[in-house]
């Protein structure tokens, strides 16, 4: 595997090599695990996570706006509709004749990204989006543990970000403690993409009027959950099932991932 | 503020012709417009001018005519709906999540529908066809759909209404049965929507409307869960253990402490008629809704067809709601409380309605002269064991201005709005001798309550006062509040002062009996 992956680096041109490498603050090897997901009850069988690597921070205006250079496909003005809504980068601006972001911006996240421009930005650097299962398992660590959810204030310290309005943009990236993985903001900065973000099985109508999401919720309530009182997933989860691919929100980010470990 | 009453006399109109409808939408485009502050006024009026084209033109194919829906905040109520037929109304509604005021001194990040808490007031017509358009702003932060309990069909619109930040979803239901429902977001984790404010009514009149009244108003319940406990000053965020644990810091109507009290008390004139629209959001709580001072003379039971006559406490269950009508006969102060009275008195669920006009001493004659009779002698009550609140230090006027709210909440039901007391009852705070005269001692009473004979202003009173669960800041704002009103002679009581006389024994019961 590591050696799959420095010979497709040998095939980037040296010069974006090192520009990239600059701005990007590396990935963070995650062991294999196993974790249950929300939907899941108690005797359900766990979800595996095989080894794979996560960027240790969200991809930032500096990243996205190289990537765009390199891809003017994904400028702002020349993206089609079926790709990205009108809000496409609605936070650039526009000066000598390109949409850019202000210098302030830069090493705050990406936002108004669809998740056809994410997975495009991670395909570029031989990476992919992490899958629900992937980012859920790194984001259930705490500073200390792989799995630090039952820490007293966890859940908490995340639903204090939820109930902050998205009126401004989000902080720089990188600000925060590192997390068990030595990865940061995963929680109190923004939404992130998922490679596979509607697959899970809340519907629009978050109790149950449809047959596939019986197992989650039952009579309005979510008795069929593993961990009821978990509401930061429950929001999580509910975020990711009202995006379509083209969506453009004002919070929504995302960072990169990709198979195994160095 | 609601001065339609006399415009409303049309259901006289016997005729059904194209004249008797521009007639109608004249009518409502001026009950609207006698809707101060409703800022909707010109999107109504330019819409009914659209709409009668669209009448005209759609007739001759069967189509319903197209309304654009009057919307309005609590406590105000959209006008009665006069057009005896069906129409196709169109509701915009946009959902927000802002910071607002929960009480004086606290904030909380409020989800709503419309930018206020209750949403706004919906009033349709049994039969009409609604469209539906909920925008979620863009700086939402959550997805918001909203389920509405007038739908007829799976989820009332949840699934349908599902909306990320920055997008509109449009759906259309047919108003199949009359009543007053509660509509509310319905996303993931849905007590958590609806705990933070995400809640309201819509009223679908039968087809024969509703009785003529002089004065309509929207009252709606919720509870709420903060980090801090009540009262505890800065922006709060929503505590998770305490929902799950059904246990409210604040109990409120119309979506704050003080809502409905004071210069924004609800009103009415002697001799007139009041509905009140009674929804009940919860997330919890059920209510047990009750006017001090008043007997509802009709109740439509839930919000249904089922009327009941002469109630005094009518219960509204948490996403339910009830329609109470009465007469007011007397002037006066109607405290409007959820009857499981600590919330009342301690969480918030106190509004009031003012009532003007002549006195009859018929009905009500006042406090006549007797003897006070106390059977609970000389007990106090202790409530709680308040903490002090980690508060900034506030200047004189932010501390009258926050004791005022205590006042309203704790002394006001007996010492009276204007301060007078009740004679022989309930001594006097207004140009008190006694209180002017010891800032400690009347410390030391808040604390610790008060029981036996005392003089004030030359009138000797022998009751009870049970101790009051305020921390230190409350009280000395409270105390501030009180000093620097009614005609008293001012002056300022600082939390340490307080602090200082927490730490010393109920010594200052002097004519303790």
């Amino acid at each position: 595997m590591l050696r799959y992956c420095l010979a497709l680096m040998m095939f980037i041109p040296p010069s974006t090599w090192g520009q990239d490498s600059m701005a990007n603050h590396g990935m963070a090897n995650i062991t294999a695990g196993e974790y249950r997901p929300l939907y899941l009850s108690f005797d359900s069988p766990l979800v595996s996570v095989a080894p794979f690597k996560l960027d240790k921070q969200p991809i930032t205006n500096r990243e996205f706006q190289q990537f765009v250079v390199k891809n003017p496909k994904w400028q702002r003005d020349a993206v089609p509709s079926l790709f990205a809504e009108n809000a496409y980068l609605n936070h650039w601006e526009k000066s000598a004749n390109q949409y850019q972001p202000s210098a302030t911006d830069l090493e705050k996240p990406v936002i108004y990204v669809s998740w056809y421009a994410a997975q495009a930005y991670c395909q570029a650097q031989q990476k992919r989006l992490p899958t629900v299962a992937e980012w859920e398992y790194v984001a259930q660590a705490s500073f200390t543990q792989k799995d630090g959810s039952q820490e007293k204030d966890y859940n908490q310290n995340i639903l204090d970000w939820y109930a902050k309005a998205a009126k401004q943009q989000p902080a720089e990236v990188g600000k925060d403690e590192a997390n068990y993985w030595g990865v940061h903001n995963m929680h109190g900065l923004i939404w992130e993409w998922t490679e596979d973000f509607n697959s899970n099985l809340i519907s629009g109508e978050s109790r149950d009027d449809s047959s596939v999401n019986k197992d989650l919720y039952c009579a309005s309530g979510s008795a069929g959950a593993v961990n009821p009182s978990d509401y930061a997933a429950f929001m999580r989860y509910g975020f990711r099932s009202s995006l379509n691919a083209k969506f453009t929100l004002s919070s929504l980010g995302f960072r990169c991932a990709a198979d195994g470990n160095d | 503020m609601f001065s339609f009453k006399s415009q409303f006399n049309i259901k006289t109109f016997n005729s059904k012709t194209l004249n008797f409808k521009t007639k109608v939408l004249v009518t409502m485009v001026s009950a609207a417009l006698a809707l101060v502050s409703c800022a909707q006024v010109a999107e109504q009026s330019a819409s009914q001018s659209t709409s009668s084209s669209a009448k005209k033109d759609t007739s001759a194919i069967g189509q319903l005519p197209v309304i654009q829906a009057v919307l309005t905040h609590a406590p105000n109520v959209p006008p009665p709906i006069t057009r005896n037929y069906a129409a196709k109304v169109v509701i915009n509604v946009e959902t927000q999540e802002k910071v607002m005021r929960m009480a004086d001194g606290v904030d909380y990040m409020f989800w709503t529908f419309g930018g206020q808490v209750p949403g706004q007031f919906m009033r349709v017509r049994e039969g009409d066809e609604v469209e539906f358009n909920l925008s979620n702003s863009p700086d939402s932060k959550m997805p918001h759909n909203i389920d509405l309990h007038a739908v007829t069909g799976a989820g009332g619109g949840a699934a349908s209404s599902f909306t990320a930040p920055g997008h509109t979803s449009t759906f259309s239901f047919k108003t199949l049965n009359p009543g007053l429902y509660v509509y509310h977001c319905a996303t993931a984790p849905v007590g958590m929507h609806i705990g933070n404010g995400m809640y309201g009514l819509i009223l679908v009149e039968p087809k024969a409307g509703l009785s003529k009244v002089d004065r309509e108003y929207y009252v709606m319940q919720g509870d709420f869960y903060t980090k801090g406990k009540y009262g505890e000053a800065g922006l709060q965020p929503f505590d998770m253990e305490k929902a799950i644990k059904e246990q409210p810091d604040y109990v409120v109507f119309n979506g704050s402490v003080g809502a409905l009290n004071g210069e924004k008390a609800i009103t009415a004139k002697v001799g007139e008629t009041v509905r009140l629209f009674v929804g009940n959001g919860g997330p919890n709580m059920v209510s047990s809704f009750h006017v001090i001072g008043e007997i509802f003379d009709k109740v439509y039971v839930e919000g249904g067809k089922l009327e009941n006559h002469n109630v005094q406490t009518t219960l509204v269950p948490a996403g339910g709601a009830a329609i109470t009508e009465f007469k007011v006969d007397v002037p006066g102060t109607f405290i409007m409380v959820d009857h499981s009275i600590f919330r009342a008195f301690n969480k918030g669920a106190l509004g009031m309605l003012k009532v003007t006009g002549p006195e009859d001493k018929i009905i009500y004659s006042g406090k006549q002269a007797d003897k006070v009779y106390l059977p609970e002698g000389s007990a106090t009550q202790s409530i709680a064991n308040p903490t002090a609140a980690v508060v900034k230090t506030l200047t004189k006027d932010e501390q009258i201005a926050q004791g005022k709210n205590v006042f309203e909440n704790n002394c006001l039901a007996c010492h009276q709005s204007n301060g007078e007391g009740i004679p022989n009852a309930f001594p006097p705070l207004a140009k008190s001798d006694f209180l002017n005269a010891d800032h400690d001692r009347a410390i030391g009473i808040l604390l610790h309550g008060r029981s036996g004979p005392i003089t004030v202003n030359g009138k000797n009173f022998d009751s009870v006062m049970p101790a009051i669960a305020l921390n230190n800041e409350q009280i000395a704002n409270v105390l501030t509040y009180v000093l620097n009103s009614f005609g008293n002679n001012g002056g300022q009581v600082t939390p340490a002062q307080v602090d200082k006389q927490r730490k010393v024994a109920p010594a200052n019961s002097d004519n303790h009996g």
